[in-house]
């Protein structure tokens, strides 16, 4: 394989891997303060990527649009929290979980009635022509999604490490109970995260569809693979979201690359697969998770 | 928490797959069609088709099966529009042999154990003399067994080769260009108007893209064409410049993309990031102005098959012609809507049974068999029919158009 094809498919991983990176972030927040997998994650990416197709169409600059996408998808987090998630506050994690996943088809199926079936796009960020590294090209809107998910990455690892509310968001997930015996607002904490989590979500749905489109079923398949990222990753950690999302973006495009034989791109999704059972065998916790000590 | 991942794993996978299987058909959608002003006169069925002479007595029922909501639903609905449009008009023209003709439309929600009931039910209980049907090819390769037992004749508008190839096919027809009929007008356009030998094929994984994978494989030597490279991808896939990556190294001389939106637009974009110049052959599945919208300038200059109702001025058969611009300002005057392909496979439908059944002169099982297979030139939006005791496909290579994108726009390729 030449250089150039090389860096193409480590770049089509790190595309690809960027937009897994940013879902997985969802995930990893949700899952820190409350246990939760938010199965809807996928849904709030393709919300955001809709929403701001909407936006722009009906006669706003893109980057309001952008944010204005955001905004919008964030209310449906806070919503989401509101209606469905709150009423089983006290009840088991497991059913907290379903009811994400009865979110997840209601979503799709309002999205669908919404936008239509038709996949839709939105213009680049910045125009111009692809980068060109040894050959290997990469388009400027790939660069925007690093960015921006490097920056997002930044301010969570600030906000949960050096804010007083980032810790008592994370001593919500690790016990609820005493959190709340020594003050901090369970249900609050539990709400401005659904919100962040939907936000970010959303950001990722904005940045990628200039590159890959959105339509109503988007949300799936980015679901499927954001939830793979985070648990190779490993849950509840940010960085580890980021890296389980790079680090299954590249085994995806690599193993389309290097793999000799004809129509290796079949394969490509249970190789994947394969080695992120083969990583969980061997550290269970995920490539940066730490592991929970438990007494027995 | 390891049986929440678990959970999480299966829900998901189960989630993903569903939406991968529903894209089986989707061929093409959104077909914008120029506007005329000749309405009227949909089917040759007889100079009696000008009396209106009130029909009387016991109605000629369809039974029609079609996926009007569900993942198919796209396909489905102009399907069902176009149905309940054609029952007006053939009885405003008299029905069929003097009686009222009633088509009585079941939706099996895009699920091929539906279509087996409501199948069932049309024949049992509502006295279908034929069937129409499904939308969808696992309905109608489901709907198969239950007319061939009963001695029912089966017009399906789906287009998966298994339905004509595989026996029993005494009591099934076919309207749309069926699967190897699209690949075959590509594949003649590559090796005739492009002249080259080596050519790659990106496909999507469902049904519609390994179907045409493995039709293209099947055919590709007869055309004198060698499959150099061939890669796969999921419908809603965010980048495939890997697969391209690949695919460029094998240096073809041309590129296959067959798939449905959004897939092949992804394509296009991507082979314009990586400066691959080589032409660009679509499938029937980006007959739509979706692709257009998608792809944006990257659309420009790709290719693909498409039937004649996709550009109505290119039909050079005058009664073809007179049909589909009838079909056309007809649909946008009961809907407000272009009629799309699946409008026109549903007009085909009920057109040849009506042809068959004014032709046989009773509503006899075998003598709509026969009269079917003795269909000859009978034209409407999806080609020109000509039906025999083994070619239950009626259509010709010649019954589909090769389509060039330029300017935003369409226009013949050849």
């Amino acid at each position: 394989m030449s250089l150039q094809d090389f860096l193409q498919f480590v770049f089509a991983g790190i595309t690809s891997g960027s937009v897994y990176a940013l879902t997985a972030l969802g995930f990893t927040l949700i899952y820190n303060a409350t246990g939760i997998i938010n199965f809807a994650q996928g849904e709030f990416v393709m919300l955001g990527g809709l929403a701001a197709v909407s936006l722009h169409s009906g006669g706003a600059p893109l980057a309001l649009a952008a944010i204005g996408a955001v905004a919008v998808v964030t209310v449906v987090g806070l919503l989401f929290e509101l209606l469905a998630i709150r009423p089983l506050l006290n009840a088991s994690v497991l059913a907290q979980i379903i009811v994400t996943v009865g979110a997840s088809l209601a979503l799709r199926t309002a999205a669908m009635l919404i936008w239509g079936r038709e996949a839709v796009a939105l213009p680049a960020f910045t125009e111009g022509a692809p980068l060109s590294v040894f050959g290997a090209t990469v388009v400027p809107q790939t660069v925007w999604v690093l960015g921006v998910t490097a920056l997002i990455v930044i301010a969570l690892q600030v906000f949960y490490r050096r804010t007083l509310l980032g810790k008592a968001v994370r001593a919500c997930a690790v016990n609820p109970m005493a959190a709340r015996l020594l003050g901090i607002p369970y249900g609050r904490v539990v709400l401005l995260t659904f919100g962040a989590s939907a936000a970010v979500a959303a950001a990722g749905g904005v940045l990628i569809t200039p590159i890959s489109f959105m339509s109503y079923s988007s949300g799936a398949l980015i679901g499927l693979k954001g939830f793979a990222a985070a648990i190779l990753g490993g849950l509840g950690s940010p960085a580890g979201a980021v890296a389980g999302g790079l680090a299954l973006g590249l085994l995806e495009s690599l193993s389309v690359g290097l793999l000799p034989w004809s129509g290796a791109s079949g394969y490509k999704d249970a190789i994947a697969f394969l080695i992120l059972l083969l990583v969980l065998f061997a550290r269970p916790q995920g490539l940066l998770g730490q592991v929970s000590a438990q007494k027995v | 928490m390891a049986l929440v991942v678990v959970l999480g794993l299966l829900l998901f996978a189960g989630l993903g797959c569903g939406s991968d299987e529903t894209t089986t058909d989707e061929t093409t959608e959104d077909t914008a069609a120029s506007t005329d002003t000749s309405v009227g006169e949909s089917s040759d069925t007889s100079e009696a088709g000008d009396e209106v002479a009130a029909p009387t007595g016991e109605p000629i029922v369809f039974g029609a099966v079609v996926s009007a909501t569900g993942p198919a639903a796209a396909l489905g609905e102009q399907e069902r529009d176009a149905l309940e449009m054609l029952e007006g008009q053939l009885n405003d023209r008299g029905g069929l042999l003097g009686r009222p003709v009633e088509i009585v439309i079941e939706d099996d929600q895009s699920n091929p154990n539906e279509a087996v009931t409501a199948t069932n039910k049309l024949i049992q209980q509502d006295g279908a003399v034929a069937i129409i049907g499904g939308t969808i090819s696992p309905s109608t390769l489901a709907m198969k067994p239950i007319t061939a037992r009963e001695g029912i004749p089966q017009v399906t508008m789906s287009a998966a080769n298994a339905i004509t190839d595989e026996p029993p096919i005494e009591w099934m027809w076919r309207t749309p260009p069926k699967d190897a009929l699209a690949v075959a007008r590509a594949l003649t356009h590559v090796s005739e108007e492009l002249g080259v030998t080596r050519i790659a094929v990106l496909h999507d994984e469902n049904a519609f893209g390994s179907s045409g994978l493995s039709e293209i494989e099947k055919s590709a030597a007869d055309y004198g064409l060698e499959v150099v490279a061939k890669e796969s991808y999921k419908t809603d896939e965010t980048d495939l410049t890997a697969p391209l990556t690949k695919i460029r190294s094998s240096e073809p001389e041309a590129l296959v993309v067959w798939g449905t939106n959004p897939g092949p637009a992804v394509a296009a974009k991507n082979m314009d990031q990586l400066g691959m110049d080589i032409p660009y052959v679509g499938s029937h599945g980006i007959a739509n102005m979706t692709f257009i919208d998608l792809a944006g300038e990257a659309a420009e200059g790709v290719v693909f098959p498409a039937g004649k109702m996709l550009i109505p001025e290119t039909i050079t058969d005058p009664a073809q012609k007179e049909v589909v611009e009838g079909f056309i300002a007809a649909f946008e005057e009961a809907t407000g809507q272009k009629p799309n392909t699946f409008a026109g496979h549903a007009f085909d439908s009920v057109g040849l049974l009506a042809d068959a059944i004014e032709r046989a002169g009773t509503t006899e099982p075998g003598d709509i068999q026969q009269a079917l297979n003795e269909t000859t030139g009978w034209a409407g939006p999806d080609g020109i029919f000509n039906y025999s005791e083994t070619d239950h496909d009626g259509l010709e290579v010649d019954d589909l158009i090769m389509v060039r994108i330029e300017g935003g726009s369409w226009v013949l390729a050849e």
